[in-house]
């Protein structure tokens, strides 16, 4: 494997301002959405008092979970040594702060009291695994950035191996987190299942892996960068891993659901009679989201070309953003099971009468402010390869392949 | 040899001394109403407050426990925002007590209660709220601060009865003794404004026409609610959760 060089991405300067500017316009537009729903309240969004949490959250979660996921190629490289990878790892660290940031911001914007962020800062209850993720998302940041000073600084690479430890056992931390704020709710059908800690960690893994790879296809492709099969080889088969997993996880999620008389009504739910629910089910998370895309990846001939892979990863992002809108609003539009044995004949509150979801339907301020954290990741993303030395020169086989023929 | 009296400076000195008593006074007496009461004593737990609702006698059509708590707790004060649909407001309004109806699946029974916040000795909203603003004070009330609540809305993903509603518009008019904000969550307080005034009862229990609300100390044995408790076999919704709640239910 010959010596990695770095350079600041060199699209022309008309090309990345015009990116710039489309980003920044998105932004613009999400900012205002979110001025109107700060201005009048969350009464202009599809949210109410039982369908608390909205797209917004659908966003800012799987931003973040994708933040941590997006840093295993780097942990590929440090922790497990995979020298293959080490090229690939700075471009790996700048996603995973600038995902978390677009993530944070949708997450904090959403909040019914936004410009008091200074108390969720300064006062905390350290029960609350809310509280506790203040500090893993902030720490993950600080951990990231220290991260990639040592692997951008040659006199600090030494200590990369360590640092690179302790941000992977980081992640998971803060993934299993993520996980929790729903694992940790007795009350309702859909959650309360320590299996969601770790389903959202294989999450992390694959859409984390689908953004990286649709970032780094398109920042080599665009800059006539090399790109060797070789590389994407080992980066897509890994994907179609991920996938496998989050399918495997989804399976003993339902499965074990299933076994237990008292979660039949939610499966029943889920699998067949809840409407939009079911069909982002069964049609995002599980067709578009996990089967065509292995489908694509693990496929001979497919699995090779490079619009193939850019495809399956698009769908992974789908998959992920479906599957994230069926956990979130789907476990809450199930009503809550307040009185086992008995059906609600009439309810002023939206109990659940003869079974019936809670409604909702998203706003558009509100997937204006979900896609506006996606444009801001991309946009400060782009920003750090343009002034930075992120990416590689070349991942041509005879560079990145330490056993290519030459 | 006698100068003449300078008026201008009476005048002015007896305006002064008016205007200072004028500015003064009133605080004064405000200082002394305020300090009739010993609100700077902190609540204790020697009470713990709850209430035993007797579904038997909750009588079908009735709902004047709603409005009645509405009434009292400002919320008939909230009109639905400009360009709302009635449909979407009647998801979004904050309702702290609310009447439901069940049917047994086995036999058929129909049952009819109100629900409201649990006021639980453990409870969920309390535990997930990251700034800790959902509170539970010594008296066993699980309340909100709504200095410090972020509207994150954890509490009420947490909540197991659908007890809390968010504040999802702008608040034009509100109550003195129960006072709220837009971005804010909230829920049934059992009056705590009354309590603290030396109240001995709730809004819906005064105003259930049928006595099916008993409101008091579950501490004291010898309450009205701690009597009615002891007299007949009760339960707590999803008891399941073990949380303990302060508001317990007969013949469910």
């Amino acid at each position: 494997m010959k010596k990695i060089h770095y350079r600041e991405w060199g699209i022309e300067g008309p090309r990345y301002w015009g990116l710039l500017a489309v980003l920044a316009a998105i932004i613009a537009v999400a900012g205002f959405a979110t001025l109107h729903m700060e201005h009048e309240g969350h009464w202009v969004t599809g949210m109410n008092n039982q369908i608390v949490w909205g797209t917004p959250h659908v966003f800012a979660i799987f931003l973040i979970i994708a933040a941590s996921g997006a840093l295993n190629v780097a942990s590929i490289a440090s922790v497990f040594g995979q020298q293959m990878y080490k090229p690939l790892a700075r471009l790996s660290a700048l996603m995973a702060i600038t995902l978390l940031v677009g993530g944070l911001l949708v997450l904090v914007l959403d909040l019914g009291q936004p410009s008091r962020l200074i108390v969720a800062m300064t006062t905390y209850n350290f029960k609350s695994i809310f509280a506790w993720n203040i500090y893993l998302y902030v720490g993950f940041i600080a951990i990231v950035v220290v991260y990639l000073f040592t692997m951008m600084e040659r006199k600090a690479n030494k200590y990369t191996h360590g640092v690179g430890i302790f941000a992977f056992v980081w992640r998971l931390a803060l993934t299993t987190g993520t996980g929790s704020i729903f694992g940790f709710l007795v009350a309702r059908q859909g959650y309360d299942a320590a299996i969601m800690a770790p389903m959202f960690i294989i999450m992390s893994f694959a859409y984390g892996m689908a953004l990286y790879l649709l970032v780094l296809m398109f920042t080599f492709n665009t800059d006539e960068r090399p790109l060797g099969d070789h590389v994407l080889r080992k980066l897509k088969n890994l994907l179609g891993v991920f996938v496998a997993a989050i399918f495997y996880f989804t399976l003993v999620y339902h499965l074990t659901n299933l076994y237990g008389t008292e979660n039949h009504a939610y499966e029943a739910f889920i699998l067949r009679e809840g409407g939009v629910y079911t069909w982002t089910f069964w049609l995002g998370w599980v067709l578009l989201g996990m089967i065509v895309p292995m489908g694509i990846l693990f496929h001979p001939g497919l699995g090779m070309q490079r619009g193939a892979i850019t495809i399956a990863a698009l769908l992974v992002v789908f998959g992920g953003l479906a599957a994230l809108y069926v956990i979130v609003i789907g476990g809450q539009a199930f009503p809550l099971n307040m009185f086992p044995s008995h059906t609600i004949i009439e309810s002023a509150y939206y109990d659940g009468v003869d079974g019936m979801a809670r409604a909702y339907s998203p706003s558009l301020p509100e997937v204006l402010l979900g896609i506006g954290g996606v444009a801001l990741a991309l946009m400060v993303t782009f920003i750090g390869v343009r002034i930075l030395k992120f990416l590689p020169v070349s991942l041509a086989d005879e560079v990145a392949d330490p056993h290519h023929a030459s | 040899m006698s100068q003449p009296t300078d008026k201008r400076r009476r005048t002015f000195l007896a305006g002064a001394a008016g205007a200072t008593v004028a500015t003064v006074a009133p605080g004064m007496v405000l200082q002394s109403i305020a300090t009739a009461k010993p609100r700077d004593t902190a609540v204790t737990d020697k009470a713990r407050y709850g209430m035993l609702i007797d579904t038997t006698k909750c009588a079908d059509g009735c709902n004047d426990c709603v409005t009645a708590c509405e009434k009292e707790n400002g919320l008939d004060l909230l009109s639905k925002p400009e360009g709302a649909s009635d449909e979407q407001w009647d998801m979004q309004r904050p309702r702290w007590i609310r009447t439901v109806g069940l049917r047994n699946n086995l036999t058929g029974r129909v049952t009819r209660l109100p629900m409201m916040c649990q006021h639980c000795e453990k409870p969920p909203c309390v535990d997930v709220c990251p700034t800790g603003a959902s509170f539970q004070r010594a008296d066993g009330l699980a309340l909100v601060d709504r200095h410090t609540c972020i509207g994150c809305r954890y509490c009420m993903m947490a909540c197991p009865y659908n007890a809390r509603s968010f504040i999802h518009e702008s608040i034009e008019i509100k109550s003195t003794a129960v006072p709220r904000g837009k971005g804010c969550v909230e829920s049934c307080t059992l009056c705590v404004h009354r309590l603290d005034q030396g109240g001995t009862t709730t809004a819906c229990q005064d105003a259930c026409p049928h006595n099916a609300i008993v409101f008091g100390d579950l501490n004291d044995p010898n309450s009205e609610v701690s009597k009615a408790m002891a007299k007949q076999p009760t339960v707590q919704i999803r008891d399941d959760l073990n949380l303990n709640t302060g508001v317990r239910y007969t013949d469910v």
